[in-house]
């Protein structure tokens, strides 16, 4: 390999490091900036006076924790996230919030009360992110990171093959007492009034022409001379 | 080139070519999409109007051309709409007055990101396309919400309301048939699907055939989704005026307008890119392979969006518990029903397709 050449791999290499780098920067940054929105959409929605406000910030706290999902190659979660949490379960909670007229003076007394119940949990969160977060201390070493994912890693499909195979009887029991709790809320819930006016759409759809209209055939009659 | 090549150095080059050629790919599906929207008003104005046996807008031309008559309405509308107030009603909340017609118009954009034109025309070929589509065309409904709540007007609530629940009801209906979708085709990624419905027999390799009622819910439901008539209580003008839209003018309402022309547009598109092959032309022999895909994938939007146009013309509005009933009582099961026979069928001999 003459010199020249050399030079020329040099110079490359330190071009696709640069490059690798310049890429761990950006990612860097999306990280921070999305962590930045996460922070003070979150810090929102328990300081805002206004209850839709402060739903309308967790909506933006959970489009923005799913971007952080994306960015940690998990975009079956992130999607998810939004699909579900996003799409359905915050409009109907906003639904709610928008209906009922809350009076904010009542809202804000019980802080003081609630302080000896949320004050033990937050300790206890604090206590579960240092874990985390000073993980260097409790072993972490130990653990090899993942491994990066091939170009053509499939996460959802990966996901998916788990679900129905290693975690099947989990996964089946869950959606169990899901739908077993979706009929005990149902059935707590449905009150029938007496006295309501209820039409029966099947029977309104099946009607027919003949049910409703009758054609009458009348002889026709002389017309009135007198007038 | 080679300058601005030296310029931008080795490390950031291949940066600005990405950049540049991403952002060229979203300025050509965005411009031809909004130019679409535009000149969907003024189909739906003129296909209704011959269906009521009258002539719809044939005034408006450019530069005094008679025989263009009509085809200058909606740059004059959109002018018009351009230059008017915004008028924001007292002890509304300002700022999410506004930015409910961002809100609305943002996911019928975004949507578009994932939408193949031909094998290799996407601008993002992602793997979980599918969910994509779902999840962004779920976040349509805060503009139509938090339009309702922050007009500060009772019509706007209750259309905001009605529209909010009606939207959350058939996106259950949607996404079942979708699931049909990925059992038939293996994929959640848009351009395999396509691929999926490829074959000898042309048409008949298209999945509406196997997944037929699936793909009348899908259409039915994407109706509803986009609060068209006659799924359009939300907008009930005899009723509510005019729905959560009721105290929007100029360009605030131009954008729900456009929002929901988007949104008309993204459905059709979905449903052929999904039912009826995308970009695959009918037959594969000589005539129909001569044309680019891209063009039979507009023929077949087209064929969609005209049935949405003729809908509208036909049919009487829904009564909202008729609407109700017919998305939880009829729309699931069916595909519930749908998703367990086409299991059973893929694991006889007799499934030809995907």
């Amino acid at each position: 390999m003459t010199k020249e050449k050399e030079n020329e791999l040099y110079s490359l290499c330190l071009c696709v490091s640069a490059v690798k780098n310049l890429n761990m920067q950006f990612q860097t940054f999306v990280f921070y900036f999305l962590s930045a929105i996460l922070l003070f959409a979150a810090l929102s929605v328990i300081t805002v006076r206004n209850p839709v406000h402060s739903a309308l910030f967790l909506v933006l706290s959970f489009f923005t924790s799913a971007g952080l999902w994306l960015l940690l190659e998990a975009e079956f979660l992130a999607i998810t996230l939004v699909l579900v949490y996003v799409g359905a379960v915050m409009v109907l909670f906003l639904f709610v919030v928008m209906m009922l007229d809350i009076n904010l003076d009542r809202l804000r007394e019980g802080f003081w009360r609630g302080l000896y119940i949320g004050a033990p949990i937050a300790v206890v969160l604090v206590i579960e992110m240092a874990l985390v977060l000073g993980g260097k201390y409790f072993g972490l070493a130990d653990m090899p990171s993942p491994a990066a994912h091939a170009a053509g890693y499939s996460n959802t499909r990966e996901l998916g093959s788990l679900i129905y195979t290693q975690y099947v009887y989990p996964f089946e029991i869950a959606g169990v007492i899901l739908l077993v709790a979706i009929v005990a809320a149902i059935a707590l819930t449905l009150r029938r009034r007496k006295d309501n006016k209820y039409q029966n759409p099947a029977k309104q759809v099946a009607v027919r022409r003949q049910d409703r209209v009758r054609l009458v055939s009348m002889p026709a009659e002389k017309r009135n001379s007198g007038r | 080139m080679n300058s601005l090549q030296e310029l931008f150095g080795p490390v950031w080059w291949p940066y600005v070519i990405t950049f540049s050629k991403t952002l060229g790919l979203i300025i050509a599906i965005v411009v031809p999409l909004l130019l679409g929207v535009a000149y969907l008003t003024l189909a739906e104005r003129k296909v209704i109007g011959y269906m009521q046996v009258r002539l719809g807008p044939n005034r408006v031309t450019f530069f005094g051309i008679p025989w263009l008559g009509g085809w200058a309405q909606p740059i004059a509308d959109a002018l018009k709409l351009l230059v008017k107030e915004i008028i924001i009603p007292s002890g509304a909340n300002r700022f999410l007055f506004v930015l409910a017609p961002v809100l609305s118009i943002m996911p019928a954009m975004a949507a578009w990101a994932v939408v193949p034109f031909q094998p290799e025309l996407v601008l993002a070929n992602v793997d979980a396309g599918l969910l994509y589509i779902m999840a962004i065309t779920s976040m349509g409904v805060y503009g139509v919400i938090i339009a309702g709540w922050a007009s500060n007007s009772k019509y706007a609530f209750i259309g905001a309301m009605r529209s909010a629940a009606q939207i959350v009801s058939y996106e259950i209906a949607m996404g079942f048939a979708l699931v049909g979708v990925l059992m038939a085709s293996h994929s959640l990624n848009l351009v395999e699907i396509v691929n999926a419905q490829q074959g000898g027999a042309g048409f008949l390799n298209w999945f509406f055939i196997p997944l037929f009622p699936l793909f009348l819910v899908y259409l039915i439901s994407g109706v509803a989704e986009t609060n068209r008539s006659p799924f359009d209580v939300a907008e009930g003008e005899s009723e509510i005026v005019a729905g959560f839209h009721v105290e929007y003018s100029g360009m605030a309402f131009a954008v729900f307008f456009l929002a929901e022309y988007a949104n008309i547009i993204l459905v059709s598109t979905m449903c052929a890119t999904m039912f009826l092959g995308g970009w695959l032309p009918p037959f594969n022999f000589a005539p129909f392979t001569w044309l680019p895909g891209v063009f039979w994938l507009v023929f077949k939007v087209v064929f969609i969006i005209f049935c949405f146009l003729w809908f509208r013309a036909t049919f009487p509005r829904y009564r909202y518990d008729q609407i109700m009933r017919l998305g939880w009582k009829v729309f699931i099961p069916v595909t519930l029903v749908w998703i367990f026979v086409i299991g059973g069928l893929q694991q006889t001999r007799f499934w030809f397709w995907g």
